[in-house]
């Protein structure tokens, strides 16, 4: 890298860093509104209906409410920096604590959906660029729009009654069948990961057995928005004059297209599975209140209908930031590797 | 003056169609008209925007008559002795847990869809209009102050957030929209702005500019009309999106509440019955489902016939 390279790449981190601090900034002002404008007294969700004035004042006063509001937001920031949370008024635990078990749940199922989004998405999207406007192209378009129209809450369900109610060809809710519960133990939180350390395939089958519909049904959606990336990135790509360039030097069709075009559209590629990835562990909070799954999306509703505002302040935080920071990072590496973006 | 109609001097017809169509248009109805026309001519000849539209006037059309699609019966009175009834030729959807009449649900379910997909339009566009034309066209620390703030609200995870909100604020439609609204923005005021620059440069806004306009009135009787198309081009393509959302929140519990007839809901309360009786839950999310295939073809077509750089 000449020195302007590594200037501008020093450059642009300053720019990642900035826009991600920026960003998260923002997002905890958010949670911080929310938790402090919502109509409830957040006094009295602490110390109940019947606590005398005395205790109310001293709970006040420990919670901070007599200062002013910025004051609020700077220890506010300063606990949420330091991963405090709060308690989960519900499963009295750390927030923090509630969040690091549910998370490896989501974690499964998105790398699950992605890995099918990818594997039958790229190539799609190929394939109907290279026939743009014939069969596949159109197959893949109709695929694409139904993806787009799918209420996937509903579809889930009807999956479920299908091929488990019905025909019973895929386990059913949850990440596990009864029977097979606290066998392994917990490692990474990834069951499919733990059970094939641990050499237990009869769970690792059962694990998988039950990732089948999720997994399938939002990698179907990752694969509706993958494809018609691809798609779109390839047609581009086809139509350049080194790809007829290479075909003049005797090169077939399709060793021009994954030979010549396909490596050039690698890098938006990326940041197209990248942001996937993020908006799966975002979108996955339907299909987990579906099927059951022990994920940030359960858990986040759950609290939800507790009324337990900490923790589900304490999700969408965990959630946003993990979303943000996926974002802007592929963002970024998609400025450094792309060479036609470093000059500008 | 007043001419006289005779065989020697026949009146000056000018067919419509020519008239609409004329290269020439000679005042600014002339031309919104025989725009509009062009554009619904491309329109009919693209079969898949055609069909779009046929269902969402299909939407609208039942969410108007909803009564007469019903048969006149009450989307929420509860009939427990004919409660999960099949589908039959008496109830050609079946009956719900409570008995309720599965095809009047649907048919009032039109009418709240509806109702969320206008409000969040009518919040949504004009936040982002006026958002995205005053960076455009003031530039500098003001462009960069909102379009740093568009930035932070486009990196949000919409879903969570929504969900978050509607939380804060209470379950409802009214929630529901504003927690909708206050995620879906941004993308608006990016196209607003980029559009705005590229309008804030030519010579007629120099020629109003040169006559004493001020800011406000370029802004809003100059630029502002020629954003509007991109917008509403946006708009329906985004309608799917919101349909869902909204159908997600409330499969939650977070959007309208019982009785009223929200499709989200409705696929909520069949869930508990899907193995056995299948129609509480189906009917619903097909109809969730059609209306945003609907958008979503109507939107792809209207994105080729305005926009086709964007193809």
């Amino acid at each position: 890298m000449s020195p302007d390279g590594v200037l501008g790449f020093f450059r642009r981190l300053g720019g990642f860093v900035g826009s991600l601090a920026l960003t998260l900034l923002g997002l905890t002002a958010v949670t911080f509104g929310i938790g402090r404008f919502i109509p409830v007294d957040p006094v009295l969700a602490v110390v109940g209906d019947h606590a005398t004035r005395d205790i109310y004042d001293k709970a006040r006063l420990a919670m901070g409410l007599d200062r002013s509001i910025a004051e609020q937001y700077l220890i506010y920031l300063r606990k949420v920096a330091s991963g405090d949370l709060g308690q989960s008024v519900i499963t009295s635990h750390s927030i923090l604590a509630d969040l690091m078990q549910f998370f490896p749940a989501t974690l499964e199922l998105s790398t699950v959906a992605t890995v099918i989004g990818v594997a039958l998405g790229v190539p799609a999207g190929v394939a109907a660029a290279a026939y743009k406007g014939k069969w596949p192209d159109q197959i893949l378009r109709v695929v694409g729009l139904f993806g787009y129209s799918m209420p996937i809450f509903w579809l889930g369900l009807v999956g479920l009654a299908i091929f488990y109610g019905r025909l019973g060809w895929a386990a059913g809710p949850g990440r596990l069948d009864v029977g097979y519960d606290d066998i392994v133990t917990a490692r990474t939180g990834v069951i499919l990961v733990d059970s094939a350390l641990a050499g237990e395939w009869e769970v690792f089958r059962n694990a998988a057995a039950h990732l089948v519909l999720p997994g399938l049904l939002l990698g179907y959606v990752s694969l509706a928005y993958i494809a018609r990336m691809t798609r779109s990135f390839m047609i581009d790509q086809l139509s350049q004059e080194y790809v007829v360039a290479a075909r003049i030097k005797g090169r077939s069709f399709w060793g021009a297209v994954w030979g010549h075009a396909f490596p050039n559209i690698m890098v938006p590629l990326i940041t197209v599975v990248g942001l996937s990835y993020a908006s799966l562990l975002e979108g996955a909070v339907l299909t987990e209140s579906v099927f059951v799954w022990p994920g940030l999306g359960l858990y986040i509703t759950r609290s939800l209908f507790n009324a337990d505002m900490n923790a589900v302040l304490g999700g969408t935080l965990m959630v946003g930031a993990t979303f943000i920071g996926i974002n802007l990072l592929c963002d970024f590496l998609y400025k450094v590797f792309d060479p036609r973006l470093r000059s500008a | 003056m007043t001419i006289e109609l005779t065989p020697e001097n026949p009146p000056q017809v000018v067919p419509l169609a020519h008239w609409l169509l004329s290269d020439a248009p000679t005042s600014r109805r002339q031309a919104v008209l025989g725009n509009l026309t062009r554009g619904m001519f491309a329109l009919a000849a693209n079969p898949a925007a055609l069909i779009g539209l046929l269902i969402v006037l299909a939407l609208v059309t039942i969410a108007a008559f909803a009564p007469l699609v019903a048969g006149f019966r009450s989307p929420i009175e509860q009939d427990l002795v004919h409660r999960l009834a099949a589908p039959s030729g008496d109830h050609w959807f079946g009956t719900d847990e409570l008995g309720r009449d599965i095809l009047a649900r649907t048919a009032y379910g039109a009418r709240v869809t509806l109702t969320i997909v206008m409000l969040v339009s009518i919040l949504v566009a004009p936040i982002g209009l006026a958002v995205g034309t005053t960076a455009g066209y003031l530039g500098g620390w003001v462009d960069a102050i909102l379009m740093r703030i568009t930035d932070i609200f486009l990196a949000f995870p919409r879903l969570v957030l929504a969900l978050a909100f509607s939380a804060a604020l209470g379950p409802g439609i009214e929630n529901a929209v504003i927690a909708i609204s206050l995620t879906a923005w941004p993308p608006y005021a990016r196209i607003a702005r980029a559009e705005t620059v590229s309008i804030a440069r030519s010579d007629f806004i120099a020629a109003v500019v040169l006559q004493g306009a001020s800011t406000w009135r370029v802004l809003f009787r100059h630029i502002v009309p020629l954003c509007i198309s991109s917008v509403i081009v946006r708009l329906t393509l985004d309608m799917a999106g919101i349909i869902l959302t909204a159908a997600g929140l409330g499969f939650l519990g977070l959007g309208a509440q019982p009785p009223t007839a929200e499709w989200g809901a409705m696929v909520s309360t069949g869930r508990d019955v899907i193995f056995d009786q299948w129609w509480v839950a189906t009917i619903p999310g097909l109809a969730i489902f059609i209306v945003s295939l609907g958008f979503n073809l109507l939107g792809d077509g209207l994105r080729d016939v305005f926009d086709p750089k964007n193809t």
